[in-house]
């Protein structure tokens, strides 16, 4: 199978073997790496896996090397529990676990990348909850992990994922975006909607600069998921609902890479700009 | 570049260029000097001087000094299991110039008295350069199987060294070759597209003049 460099080339490559998209993304790297298709499955079964014992073993009690970050997750999840919550319950569950999976990394705990580390939780926190919801079993799961990938694939060849080149967007807007892509195939829509979500998430989160207090993977890093957790949500239900981005996918990308390109340095992980150079952000470090 | 670059690596966090990458930052160190470290001076950088502490970043370095990968959960406790394993390091910052912002040097001894010092890069996802090596100007990052032989310097041992390679059937992708002065010790470093045999080790060894022959075969980290 031949690969792909942008999502309209992916979605032709899903059209021309009649594959799911989950599965046009499998092949494709399969066939670049030489791995097989049972490697490549077990590999994701492990993304999976990991993801779901570092939301799983969270630890209210535990804090950052900084002392920033902990607990923000047990507090959230006391509160949806306590039946107080305007959005609901799954939206409940996806604002903790996205807080629960930045504080697991900003802790020092095992995490999955996805697309990088600060942006961890986007995918788990949209991801488990939904499976759970509707009842779905892992297998679903691990393919919407491909879908995921793909997306992510996509985005870094002809953009970016990361903050230090081109912000914030490309880290939490490329796991939101791959994240929503993902959500549509755990809803059973079709790759156009997936692809659509993609861009519609992708767009919302443009301009989102990396602004890291103190230089810290912590703030605003880990609240960020949860904004990207639910602006995928937001973004895949558009999408199913029929509600398309004027802007394809593949332009929204390039868009991206051109806001990211123009972005000052001071904004760009330097730690100087933004909230690190806000009077309380370089007070929280001791600066 | 794999869906697994994507999604992936499964590290410890906070951040895959000064937590993930200083461990393997550690770990080709470890490699480099062979043995069991048991002294370490690390100088932090640009980014990992400024950032290092709240990121891990020492001990993941620590904990690839020991070996560990960068998905395991005893590196925040690097410190404390080196105490234990009698691994002593100390740390301070150094200003290098013309090189990536996360960077380190650092030097090692192991438990036969043999010293490295190793210039190391994170640039991002966890990936890694070696641009120096005791001094010496270098370029890798173990991404593929990578040989390394310090020999004296001493005309036709560049040829012997490859020579047992080609006998291997192994091609070689990049050569650098390296040296601190005229007759003094000379650094190769190849690297190959098969995974590097011990039979080539001591091929390679036996060749007069040759000092201390290293493989990085990539999956063999932890060995």
């Amino acid at each position: 199978m031949s690969t792909y460099s942008s999502i309209s080339q992916l979605l032709a490559l899903a059209e021309e073997t009649g594959l799911p998209l989950w599965k046009t993304v499998q092949t494709a790297d399969c066939d670049e790496q030489s791995l097989s298709e049972a490697d490549s499955r077990s590999a994701m079964a492990k993304m999976l896996s990991v993801m779901r014992s570092a939301l799983e073993n969270y630890d209210a009690r535990h804090r950052s090397m900084s002392g920033l970050s902990g607990g923000d997750g047990g507090r959230m999840e006391a509160y949806i529990a306590s039946g107080k919550s305007i959005s609901g319950p799954l939206v409940g569950k996806m604002t903790a676990a996205a807080l629960k999976m930045g504080e697991c990394n900003a802790c020092m705990k095992r995490i999955v990348a996805a697309p990088t580390a600060g942006a961890c939780g986007v995918l788990p926190a949209v991801l488990l909850p939904a499976g759970e919801e509707l009842g779905l079993p892992d297998e679903r799961l691990v393919e919407a992990l491909y879908v995921a990938a793909g997306i992510g694939q996509v985005i870094a060849g002809r953009a970016s994922i990361s903050g230090a080149q081109s912000g914030c967007q490309a880290e939490i807007g490329s796991a939101s975006a791959m994240a929503a892509a993902a959500l549509v195939h755990l809803c059973g829509g079709t790759s156009k909607q997936m692809v659509n979500a993609a861009a519609l998430a992708l767009k919302s989160l443009l301009g989102l600069v990396c602004d890291p207090v103190g230089g810290l993977v912590e703030v605003p890093c880990i609240k960020r998921n949860v904004i990207g957790a639910v602006n995928a949500l937001t973004a895949a239900e558009m999408s199913l609902a029929g509600v398309k981005s004027r802007v394809p996918p593949d332009e929204v990308i390039d868009a991206m890479k051109e806001i990211g390109d123009t972005m000052p340095a001071s904004l760009r992980e330097t730690a100087e700009g933004g909230l690190a150079a806000t009077p309380s952000g370089r007070a929280a470090v001791g600066g | 570049m794999s869906i697994f670059d994507i999604l992936g690596p499964v590290m410890v966090g906070p951040s895959s260029s000064h937590t993930a990458g200083a461990v393997r930052m550690g770990q080709i160190t470890r490699r480099l000097v062979g043995g069991e470290p048991v002294r370490a001076k690390i100088l932090l950088s640009g980014s990992f001087a400024s950032t290092g502490a709240g990121h891990g970043t020492p001990r993941a370095i620590v904990a690839g000094l020991m070996g560990f990968m960068p998905d395991d959960e005893r590196i925040p406790y690097s410190f404390e299991i080196a105490g234990e394993r009698g691994l002593e390091f100390e740390f301070g910052t150094a200003v290098l110039h013309d090189v990536h912002p996360n960077s380190a040097l650092i030097t090692v001894e192991n438990d036969r008295g043999e010293r490295v010092e190793v210039g190391a890069s994170s640039p991002g996802g966890g990936r890694i350069l070696v641009f120096s090596l005791d001094g010496l100007p270098a370029s890798f990052s173990g991404e593929v199987p990578t040989l390394i032989v310090r020999t004296g310097d001493m005309p036709g041992y560049v040829s012997r060294v490859t020579g047992v390679l080609a006998a291997q059937g192994i091609n070689m992708s990049k050569l650098r070759v390296e040296r601190q002065g005229r007759g003094e010790t000379a650094i190769m470093v190849i690297e190959c597209d098969q995974r590097i045999p011990y039979k080539v080790k001591v091929a390679i060894s036996a060749i007069e003049g040759v000092k201390k022959v290293t493989r990085l075969n990539p999956g063999e980290e932890s060995k």
